[in-house]
């Protein structure tokens, strides 16, 4: 079983510089692990360390005094505790993060990405797929495929892992049947056509014992395949394929020591370049001649996908951060309406419509996405109706963009096709997804370019247009004071219009309820409304009490810089529900009304208000003067 | 190039990768630098970013006052080398109430190198930090990820990490919240001995063997590297054949006898060798089977 390791060793002893030649030609694969706990995935893991001889004598120590203390092998060394990090995890004894191994052969060097298999571990096992060029899936022979073996075949398939490993593991369990094991690979032969997993490598092992996995087993004689260990060694690697696609580098960052020198740094994703090569500029679609390719240790004459390169072009071409350098004659698209399947990787769920930033490759744009098409249950497959996405969920559904996205299809490209999401408040990554194609409803809108701007509607009305936004609890008197302000900018000669709950509630906005994701709907629109009368040139006043942080964001975002003023209207809640101007605090109170802020919905709080009124503390005329004051001097 | 990368390329290229994007979304970032093997690979890496601009960012040495010699000397050269500001921080209550290793046992650690780094960042408002710690090192690292998101205070939760999928990072972050950048978390000690020899990277001396003034103590040899180090009755020094596989500070390092004077031979002793990198340094033993952990979630690197 270990030959192979003690001539390795013997070389080393030997001729250490014949053995650095060999180890530097090496060639790395990545791969990820699929189980659960009881299918002895870390058993597996740690066997292919210890193998491969990456485990230390004083690592070993400890590991046969814990096994002895914790272990779940008896006497025997559990190799599990090798692999199983974190301490509250070691308690638990299960793994619920991914982690990370390395271990190296005569002719690779592996990375493996640990995840736990658990349901409710969905997102840690997407996360370490998107990763791996290989997906070992391990079944348990006692057992046969279950839901979680469909589940994790499914999510690395939705990765786009085309290398898929079928692992009947504790054959030694099963006396080593041929029959038993030939039942399960019939069986999930079956159930990978049917999501479309083109083909697949089946193997029977035994982590515990070490059938199969460096060596051929004399316990399997009727097996005639390859050992784990050999197969990995000479699987195709992705980045063999994604050499051979058309040249795509997203460009990261502009480099410009001095007025000498331009280049354009990233990490070439797809394809290979030379000196001489036509390229073109994404989304602009301007094109260039590659003039040379830098590198610290000298120019190339040619760099392909996985190198990381500074690339200079022959013209001084508008180029930055988050353009895509492809060749010219085979270009990718951009668009801002796509559809994706996205896996939700956060407690809060998908809010629709809210606008949250998206990460593709070095591109970052706002973008809404659309209410679900469905949703998929990932241990049946089957399609779901959905009206969001909460934690772990995977689902289809439209993307728009603010702006045009350079892109691929996922299938094609996972640097130009997979996108992050990330929420604009809390910062956190809260979805991952993967863009299926364009839609063509946004290739045939386009901005009709209009002689007459919003600089010369602001000119003719001789001020600055601005959007007050006044938030606060219901009963806080937000459209008392914003009357006052408006009475006051009259008088002042100003152009102005006060959007509130009564001319927007019973008109544009009479289809939507009190919902969270009609709240979030109804403020998009009066949001876009404001936009549209400030282009007007109006100083616009609105009256809502618009509970949630992220759409005020969006709002402010809509706008130009400084033109969006945030006014919070400042009552505590038991001065509000004192003063129940309309009876809305006693019937809340009462069961009556559902979803009422400050009683069962969420009132979020300014964090940086351009204005704050205390309405305890001033009368809505003072209110109005002071909030006057700091808007002055509207030009 | 019609040969796949090796996996030396594939890693170097990862390495950029990353280094790049916190210099193109941080707004303050700060290499930190020990001046030991893996520091002068991240540099090494920084400079073959950014070429021919020199690394956007300036070294940032959390420094213990008790280092080899040979450190401080490499130390400066280094970061002229490379065109990159050095910026150099005591903690002032450490030196202050006098910590060392000798009287002061974890506190010294504790004091000078997590309080250390701690304040350095706030002072310099540095949001973005590399660190040069790897994935094989120790079992609670393997989980840690390659943008590793701190509160406020420097806390690390490893429940409130963000998922990282392919190669995108997300930097975004709240005022006072920073983030630790790990660059070459992928790598193995043997990768990073590999490229250190085929890339020619100048490394401290006391990596490679040389006779060398030693005691032994509680089973670690130790260098007797200069007149602080205190002898205790019946200690006398004595000249060994000694390298050092990591490097800290001198009194809390322990050396081993070699005569591995070359890096083929360095890589060689250490393939054959059966005890853990870290396995010369006191840290990891602390509260039982966890000590990195906690540590990190104080705030350690």
């Amino acid at each position: 079983m270990n030959d192979v390791i003690y001539q390795t060793e013997a070389l080393i002893a030997e001729d250490i510089d014949a053995y650095l030649e060999a180890h530097q030609h090496k060639t790395m694969l990545r791969f990820i692990t699929c189980g659960s706990v009881d299918d002895g995935k870390s058993t597996l893991i740690g066997r292919l360390l210890y193998d491969s001889k990456m485990i230390f004598e004083d690592q070993l120590a400890s590991l046969e005094s814990e096994s002895k203390k914790v272990g779940t092998q008896g006497q025997e060394i559990d190799f599990a505790l090798l692999v199983d990090g974190l301490a509250a995890e070691r308690e638990q004894g299960i793994t619920i993060d991914v982690a990370y191994r390395f271990f190296s052969t005569e002719k690779r060097k592996f990375i493996v990405a640990d995840c736990p298999g658990h349901e409710q571990y969905t997102r840690n096992m997407v996360t370490g797929a998107s990763t791996a060029d290989l997906a070992v899936i391990l079944i348990d022979a006692r057992k046969g495929v279950l839901v979680q073996t469909r589940r994790h075949s499914y999510l690395c398939h939705l990765l786009g892992i085309r290398n898929i490993v079928l692992a009947v593991n504790k054959m030694d369990l099963v006396g080593y049947d041929q029959a038993t094991y030939e039942a399960i690979v019939a069986d999930y032969g079956a159930f990978a056509r049917e999501i479309g997993i083109a083909a697949f490598t089946a193997m029977p092992i035994s982590g515990f014992k070490g059938d199969n996995i460096t060596g051929s087993s004399r316990n399997t004689p009727w097996y005639t395949g390859q050992p784990l260990l050999a197969h990995l060694e000479t699987v195709e690697l992705d980045t063999t394929r994604d050499a051979a696609r058309p040249f795509r580098m997203p460009v990261q960052w502009v480099n410009r020591p001095n007025l000498d020198f331009r280049g354009f740094s990233g990490l070439i994703a797809t394809g290979s370049v030379k000196p001489g090569d036509a390229v073109r500029v994404l989304p602009s679609g301007k094109t260039s001649t590659v003039k040379s390719i830098v590198t610290l240790g000298g120019n190339l004459d040619e760099a392909s996908a996985g190198q990381s390169v500074t690339i200079c072009l022959d013209d001084e071409i508008d180029c930055s951060r988050g353009n895509v350098l492809a060749l010219a004659d085979h270009p990718p698209q951009s668009a801002d309406q796509f559809e994706a399947t996205i896996v939700w990787m956060d407690d809060d769920p998908l809010h629709v419509g809210r606008a949250y930033w998206m990460k593709l490759a070095t591109q970052t744009v706002s973008v809404a996405v659309q209410p679900p098409k469905y949703e998929i249950n990932v241990n049946t497959m089957e399609h779901l109706a959905a009206k969001t996405l909460v934690l772990n969920a995977i689902g289809v559904t439209e993307i728009i963009t603010d702006k045009p996205v350079v892109f691929e299809a996922y299938a094609d490209n996972r640097t130009l096709g997979g996108f992050i999401l990330i929420d604009k408040v809390t910062n956190r990554t809260v979805g991952a997804g993967m863009l299926h194609f364009s839609l063509r409803r946004a290739q045939n809108v386009h901005w009709q370019a209009t002689s007459i701007g919003r600089a010369e509607h602001a000119r003719m009305k001789n001020q600055k247009p601005l959007v007050l936004w006044f938030t606060g609890l219901s009963g806080s008197g937000k459209s008392t004071i914003a009357n006052e302000v408006e009475k006051t900018l009259n008088l002042m000669n100003r152009h102005t219009f006060l959007l509130d709950g009564d001319n927007i509630r019973h008109g544009l906005n009479k289809d939507l309820g009190f919902t969270e994701a009609d709240r979030i709907e109804n403020i998009r629109r009066i949001g876009e409304v404001a936009k549209l009368m400030a282009d007007a040139g109006l100083i616009v006043l609105t009256a809502f009490i618009s509970p949630f942080r992220a759409e005020r964001q969006i709002v402010r975002d809509m706008l130009p810089q400084g033109e969006f003023v945030e006014v919070f209207v400042d009552t505590p809640l038991a001065v509000a529900e004192e003063r129940d101007v309309k009876g809305l605090y006693k019937k809340a109170r009462a069961g009556e009304l559902k979803n009422f802020t400050g009683i069962d919905s969420p009132y979020e709080a300014p964090e940086s208000p351009d204005i704050v009124v205390n309405t305890v503390a001033m009368t809505p005329a003072e209110a109005a003067e002071f909030i006057i004051r700091n808007i002055m001097p509207l030009k | 190039m019609t040969r796949p990368p090796t996996h030396l390329e594939r890693l170097e290229a990862e390495s950029i990768h990353i280094m790049r994007e916190v210099v193109a979304e941080a707004q303050n970032p700060v290499m930190l630098y020990s001046v030991g093997k893996d520091s002068a690979v991240m540099l090494h890496l920084a400079k073959k970013a950014f070429f021919p601009s020199p690394p956007p960012f300036p070294l940032l040495h959390v420094d213990t006052t008790w280092k080899f010699r040979d450190m401080y000397a490499l130390r400066e050269k280094a970061a002229k080398d490379a065109g990159m500001e050095l910026l150099v921080y005591q903690n002032p209550e450490a030196q202050e109430r006098g910590i060392n290793p000798f009287d002061h046992g974890p506190l010294h650690t504790d004091m000078w190198k997590t309080e250390g780094l701690k304040q350095a960042l706030d002072k310099y408002g540095f949001d973005t930090a590399f660190g040069g710690a790897r994935r094989d090192e120790e079992k609670s690292r393997a989980k840690e990820r390659i943008f590793s998101f701190r509160t406020a205070s420097h806390g690390w939760d490893p429940k409130n990490q963000r998922p990282e999928l392919w190669n995108l990072y997300n930097a975004r972050k709240a005022a006072k919240e920073s983030i630790r950048v790990f660059p070459i978390s992928n790598w193995t000690q043997l990768d990073i001995w590999q490229y250190i020899h085929l890339e020619g990277i100048e490394i401290v001396p006391l990596y490679f063997s040389a006779r060398r003034p030693t005691v032994e103590r509680d089973g670690m040899l130790l260098m007797v590297d200069d007149e602080r180090f205190r002898l205790e009755s019946g200690e006398v020094p004595v000249e060994r054949s000694i390298r050092f596989r990591t490097l800290g500070c001198y009194p809390l390092t322990g050396a081993v006898e070699s005569e591995a004077a070359t890096l083929p031979e360095i890589i060689q002793e250490m393939l054959l060798t059966t005890t853990s990198e870290r396995q010369g340094r006191t840290i990891d033993k602390d509260e039982g089977g966890a000590g990195m952990e906690v540590k990190k979630q104080q705030g350690y690197f």
